[in-house]
């Protein structure tokens, strides 16, 4: 007998690991906020509790099914807790819903909706807190936060990163990056998954939808888009349709309406990514240089490897992502031959990202203060737009994208899910190298949800190693594999959403693993339904190089299509201060940030503070202080007299060091 | 001088010793926060930026558990700590009213509760265990029972005299 009784009929268990599982395979929607498959159970929000006979009232979602249970769901003692937790949550959050981003989506919205609240009788909350914009991408309002800790544990289990987490106690919690910081001052990636999960308007994705309204009204500018990948298999679900249908033509007659000039499509700068990060792989491939080559498409990965894989900078791909190849050749061939300035041509791209924001804001992206991309609108935004421009999507007649940037391989479509890069490079290297033509270009192995996935392909006899990785906290685990030598690769695919692009944190609502996986087998359709599925097929690209590309020097194209990265400190902080009174003559840090710490700066700091003092002419004019990252990682340990930042000290430096600092101080 | 030097490089080394005592341990957290401030008599928050880092936990967390407990203070405390107990007892001896008063007296601004001098903290705890002296007040260590306002300007005029003829 492995029955369980629910509401008076019985089900068979199937191993689920806890009552809220076959609760929801009984077809009861029991309610929850704080409860995700992928997350870790957390038992907070007290929706979905249950009456067990003999047992009581216990959480579904933490409680472990056993054959012979009797449940009952929705008893009136439960009814009664459930409304009385739901206008608890209400009455502590800010309730401004008409104005509110998530206003539509909002999972507490809903809930109050299903439940009939009609009325709170706790009032409304009396202090509000500050909302936190400082970040490119994220608004964090702690006002509408209901503590279910969706965020902290997405940042933490699925991301590796951890910037958010509860601070205080009591009535005073919150959730919050690190000493109150604002995000845009922490280790924050901009990837979005806390505003993916979150159920009410706490964290959402930062709109430019006002900007992009202006541009497009006015009449000196001329605005092109650009559209990822992923949007063309999310857009449908904001008017009805199901992730995965694809809705490109749609979205094209629609984005003509509103007012774009030329409607481009991303995964043409995407094939231009293929071929310049192929041959960027087959020569250090030759040469065996910086290897395993990191893919670096994804923004929020860039960031995650500036603050933290400070050693492998030099293994990421040089080339900029897709968008900020698109956003370079606009503004440089296509403003050029339309005769418009870089300035009056707003290149908009259209993205199912939140951490692209912060890439199109880059400094090394913008030139003479006009940047490459000048607005990134999500997925949800550019729906929002059409939605309030009056646009009746579903009734639109179907129209192409512009030429030439608006013609795309297959390649360049499946970028937008997890293992398409890696798949799109194969499918160009392999011709590149063997010069015979690729039949089969599907390369399955790499493609579905699991976290971790691995290839061997042979190229010419050269067996090349090839692991997929999405979801940073796999990426952490992967780097950690690498670097202890347990595992060897050749090329990495990177992408920070688990499931990559299509997971974004600006798709629409509900993104959880089910939408993620129906988009990416959109992303594999769309790339079947087009005639060519390799980049290096493609004519508009051989025809760029041709005719644009192979006039450039090796400088002028490098600038145009490659970029460098840089370290970045993680959070923003003060120096502790060792040594030293206030009448100091030279100030002498030491990072202690993790790179440096590591190592073994800590030790040269104390040495160097006890020569210091042991020695009257020095200490005196001399202030010693720890302090966190000088982002000269890459240098590590890092140490600054005055302005001038030393990389590479150790322990056995610490005479030398001495000897730069007596010769400062004059003494 | 020199022993303005020595004190903050001795705190930073403890710092490092108490990790080491702990072997990092991410189980060991509390009770690290606990001997580093015994050092600094406060948390600040490079120190807990250091910790984090040396540890590997994230700032966060740190952050998380530095404000969970009200043992633990990211403000920089006063040399005198005044604590007036606010458990039952004391509370309904007139607790309220004494605590008023030496707000008062040491001139905390509303939202403060350190003197600008940092001579004083002036805070409430819930119980100290000792209702039958209610009300209890404790300045850092010494215990100060069935205390009235009057009675306890007395005592804080006395410890602004010793700091005023330092």
């Amino acid at each position: 007998m492995n029955q369980i009784i629910i509401n008076n009929h019985s089900y068979e268990l199937n191993g689920e690991e806890n009552l809220l599982k076959i609760i929801r395979k009984a077809g009861i929607e029991l309610p929850t906020f704080c409860y995700h498959s992928e997350l870790s159970v957390y038992g907070a929000c007290r929706m979905c509790l249950v009456e067990v006979e003999g047992q009581g009232i216990v959480a579904a979602c933490s409680t472990a099914p056993r054959p012979g249970m009797k449940i009952k769901t929705h008893t009136g003692r439960l009814q009664h807790i459930r409304r009385m937790a739901l206008e608890l949550l209400l009455a502590n959050h800010n309730r401004e819903c008409t104005t509110c981003e998530r206003s539509g989506s909002c999972k507490l919205q809903d809930l109050a909706e299903r439940f009939g609240i009609r009325d709170i009788r706790f009032g409304h909350r009396d202090q509000m807190l500050p909302v936190d914009e400082s970040s490119t991408s994220l608004v964090r309002d702690p006002n509408k936060c209901i503590l279910c800790g969706d965020c902290v544990r997405m940042c933490r289990e699925v991301q590796g990163i951890g910037v958010l987490d509860f601070a205080n106690r009591g009535s005073n919690v919150v959730v919050t990056p690190a000493f109150n910081k604002p995000l845009a001052e922490v280790d924050c990636v901009n990837c979005g998954q806390c505003a993916a999960i979150c159920p009410t308007g706490a964290l959402v994705v930062k709109s430019e939808r006002p900007d992009v309204w202006k541009a497009l009204q006015d009449d000196t500018k001329t605005v092109i888009v650009q559209i990822a990948p992923a949007v063309r298999v999310a857009i449908g679900e904001e008017f009805g349709g199901k992730p995965g249908d694809i809705e490109l033509g749609k979205l094209a007659a629609a984005l003509r309406r509103l007012g774009f000039s030329k409607i481009f499509d991303t995964s043409f700068a995407a094939d231009l990514t293929v071929m310049e990060e192929t041959r960027e792989f087959l020569d250090r491939l030759q040469n065996n240089d910086n290897l395993p080559q990191f893919t670096s498409c994804c923004p929020a990965w860039v960031k995650y490897a500036e603050q933290y894989q400070a050693e492998l900078l030099d293994n990421l791909s040089s080339c900029k992502s897709p968008q900020q190849m698109f956003g370079s050749v606009a503004k440089e061939f296509y403003a050029k031959e339309m005769n418009i300035k870089p300035e009056d041509l707003i290149v908009v791209s259209l993205m199912p990202c939140s951490a692209k924001k912060f890439e199109a804001r880059r400094e090394e992206f913008a030139h003479a203060g006009v940047r490459d991309v000048d607005y990134v609108l999500t997925t949800q935004e550019i729906a929002r737009m059409i939605k309030e421009a009056g646009i009746i999507f579903s009734e639109l007649e179907i129209e192409s994208l512009d030429m030439p940037f608006g013609f795309t391989t297959g390649a360049g479509v499946i970028f937008g899910a997890t293992g398409g890069v890696a798949e799109a490079a194969l499918r160009a290297a392999y011709e590149l190298v063997t010069n015979k033509t690729l039949e089969d270009v599907n390369f399955k192995i790499v493609r579905g949800m699991e976290g971790i996935k691995e290839a061997s392909v042979d190229l010419n006899g050269t067996t090349v190693k090839i692991a997929v990785v999405h979801g940073l906290g796999n990426v952490k685990a992967l780097l950690k594999k690498i670097r202890n030598g347990e595992v060897q690769y050749d090329l990495v695919e990177v992408m920070a959403c688990p499931g990559g692009c299509v997971g974004g944190a600006g798709q629409p609502f509900p993104n959880d693993t089910e939408a993620r996986k129906e988009r990416a087998k959109g992303i594999y359709r769309a790339d079947r339904m087009l005639q060519l599925h390799k980049s290096q097929e493609s004519p508009v690209i051989n025809n760029f190089y041709k005719e644009h590309l192979e006039k450039l020097t090796h400088q002028e194209l490098h600038q145009l299509l490659h970029t460098d990265y840089g370290n970045r400190r993680r959070i923003a902080s003060g120096e502790i201060t060792l040594t030293g009174n206030g009448v100091e003559e030279l100030s002498v840090s030491v990072c202690v940030g993790t790179c440096c710490y590591l190592g073994g700066s800590y030790d040269l700091l104390q040495n160097l503070m006890q020569k210091v003092e042991a020695d009257p002419s020095l200490a005196e004019k001399v202030k010693i202080q720890a302090t966190f990252c000088f982002e000269n990682c890459k240098g590590s340990p890092s140490l600054k007299i005055g302005d001038e930042i030393f990389s590479k000290m150790g322990v056995e430096d610490t005479e030398k060091i001495l000897e730069m600092i007596r010769s400062r101080v004059g003494s | 001088m020199a022993v303005a030097i020595s004190a903050s490089q001795r705190k930073f080394e403890r710092v490092n010793e108490i990790i080491q005592k702990h072997n990092g341990k991410k189980s060991a957290l509390i009770a690290i926060l606990q001997e580093i401030q015994e050092e600094y008599r406060y948390l600040p928050e490079e120190i807990l930026t250091y910790v984090a880092t040396a540890m590997d936990l994230s700032p966060a967390t740190v952050f998380g558990v530095a404000t969970f407990y009200a043992q633990f203070s990211l403000e920089p405390k006063g040399k005198y700590i005044i604590k007036v107990c606010d458990g039952t007892a004391c509370h309904v001896r007139g607790s309220g009213p004494l605590y008023k008063s030496i707000r008062k007296k040491v001139g905390l601004q509303d939202g403060k509760f350190t003197t600008e001098d940092m001579n004083f903290t002036v805070e409430t705890v819930s119980c100290l265990g000792a209702c039958g002296l209610a009300p209890v007040v404790t300045i850092n260590e010494k215990v100060y029972g069935q205390m009235t306002p009057e009675g306890i300007e007395i005592i804080i005029e006395k410890l602004m005299g010793k700091e005023d003829n330092q």
